[in-house]
């Protein structure tokens, strides 16, 4: 198998790139981030809805866990922290949760410099940043220091049959070689409770897949009334699913077939390796950053309708379920599963994922990375005040 | 040029019609609109003669089922029969219900 390289963090993390990250900690200074983002086009700069005007202890929890993950990840090599200074995620605040991360990290208050001088002190930073993580050298990593996450977004009817299957075989694949395979979209889980449950690895983790699986349940019942029933829509029933639990099995197939060793909160960073399986939503924006901010260096990302989205600083791999969407996208997208139903084997499709996964762990620039497609929202669960 | 035109979802020479997910599945998804009386073909099946006219991405049965007998899909049960269904036949609502809100 082919060697793979990657960047040794200082907390024994290992990176599958070098990035120099700009963050905002408030939507309030996007603008100051579009400005070191066109002076600076190499590094990656961040701007967001999020930081202040929300106050449950859960989108607090959510929001702090988010912003400190980013600078934290594992493809983050320095950081520039972009504050405006009286928002609820100040960088007072933040710093205590970053400051054992060993990285290079700056942080700057436009209410200490003003917008202009904040956005040249930041790009300057940027720019010393980025010669310094680039004098960093790649070093030879196992298999076992990887953690991919499997994601789908923009489903058609083959995604379950075609991509999913393929995604599943790599997942299979990593947990054999001693990695760490992750998938979330709780609400995709339903149905699926019990047959995800047998696979646990015990008890405890039992309960935490069947808890998370009706909480997701009540929750669309809550939130959407009658309309719950459209996670298996008429559109799904059209396209050959019968039941919401062959719906699922659709998207959980993803996750391959091994062993669920632990079910992580949102963003929260497992301490298991192997198959773990996130709390979070299915909505593809809010589940990409739980999954990144989990510490996944590497993501699938299935797809059959079609859809371009990236994540900031995270190689995201496009798999298509069908031949039409991939010639449709051939700009975005990496890999076409549809040829599982002309005539290439699992075995063959499996092995050129893994190829190309090894040469985009070693650099390789995956198509929503080369095109800048990157997305970044995340979760919340109240409106904001 | 239409969309479906310029770009057909099966991009190459298709022999097979039909994909068994998992060896432990007693269905098989049909991967284009199949015909009564035509054969389904797929990787470890030959020959099955196919009874009614099944949409892509629905699912054929292949052998007969018993009502009330698992049906199995991704090597998982995700419905059960709601009364004998033949091997060839189209397998979906009108003939299965759902072991989570089954009636």
């Amino acid at each position: 198998m082919t060697e793979i390289t990657g960047y040794l963090r200082p907390d024994g993390k290992v990176g599958v790139r070098n990035h120099v990250l700009v963050l905002a900690t408030v939507s309030c200074v996007n603008g100051v981030i579009q400005r070191i983002s066109r002076e600076v086009p190499e590094a990656v700069c961040v701007p967001h809805a999020f930081g202040c005007g929300r106050g449950g202890p859960r989108d607090l929890q959510i929001l702090f866990r988010i912003l400190s993950g980013m600078v934290r990840h594992p493809n983050v090599g320095a950081a520039v922290l972009i504050g405006l200074g009286c928002e609820v995620s100040n960088t007072r605040n933040l710093a205590p949760l970053i400051r054992d991360c060993g990285k290079s990290v700056e942080i700057l208050n436009v209410q200490e410099w003003g917008s202009l001088q904040t956005s040249r002190k930041g790009a300057e930073t940027a720019r010393r940043f980025l010669a310094e993580t680039q004098a960093q050298p790649r070093v030879p990593i196992s298999w076992d220091r990887l953690m991919v996450a499997m994601e789908c977004g923009g489903s058609d009817a083959m995604s379950g049959v075609t991509a999913n299957t393929a995604l599943g075989a790599v997942s299979d694949w990593l947990v054999e070689k001693g990695g760490t395979v992750i998938f979330g979209e709780n609400t995709e889980m339903i149905g699926t409770d019990h047959i995800l449950a047998r696979r646990a690895k015990n008890a405890q983790v039992a309960g935490s897949i069947v808890q998370m699986v009706r909480r997701a349940d009540q929750l669309a019942h809550d939130v959407m009334g009658n309309l719950a029933g459209l996670v298996i829509s008429p559109g799904n029933m059209d396209g050959g699913m019968s039941t919401i639990a062959e719906k699922s099995m659709g998207c959980i197939f993803k996750g391959g077939s091994t062993t669920i060793n632990q079910v992580v909160d949102y963003g929260e960073p497992p301490t298991e390796k192997g198959l773990v399986l996130q709390d979070g939503p299915g909505y593809d924006g809010d589940s990409m950053a739980g999954l990144a901010v989990s510490g996944a260096q590497v993501m699938f990302f299935s797809t059959g309708r079609g859809t371009p989205a990236g994540f900031p600083a995270l190689p995201v791999i496009k798999v298509a379920s069908n031949s039409r969407i991939y010639r449709a996208m051939a700009d975005d997208m990496d890999l076409n599963a549809g040829t599982l139903v002309e005539g290439k084997s699992r075995e063959v499709l499996r092995d050129e994922m893994i190829a190309l996964l090894a040469r985009v762990v070693n650099g390789e620039k995956t198509k929503a990375e080369a095109n800048g497609m990157e997305v970044f929202t995340f979760m919340t669960v109240h409106p904001p005040f | 040029m239409g969309f479906e035109r310029r770009f057909p979802l099966i991009g190459g020479p298709l022999t097979d019609n039909v994909l068994i997910i998992h060896p432990r599945d007693n269905v098989a998804v049909a991967l284009r609109d199949l015909t009564p009386g035509e054969e389904a073909k797929g990787t470890g099946l030959s020959g099955l003669p196919v009874l009614h006219a099944i949409p892509a991405g629905h699912k054929i049965a292949l052998r007969d089922l018993a009502s009330g007998e698992e049906i199995v899909k991704y090597g998982e049960v995700v419905a059960v029969a709601a009364r004998a269904i033949h091997k060839g036949e189209w397998v979906h609502t009108h003939n299965l219900e759902s072991k989570r809100w089954r009636k």
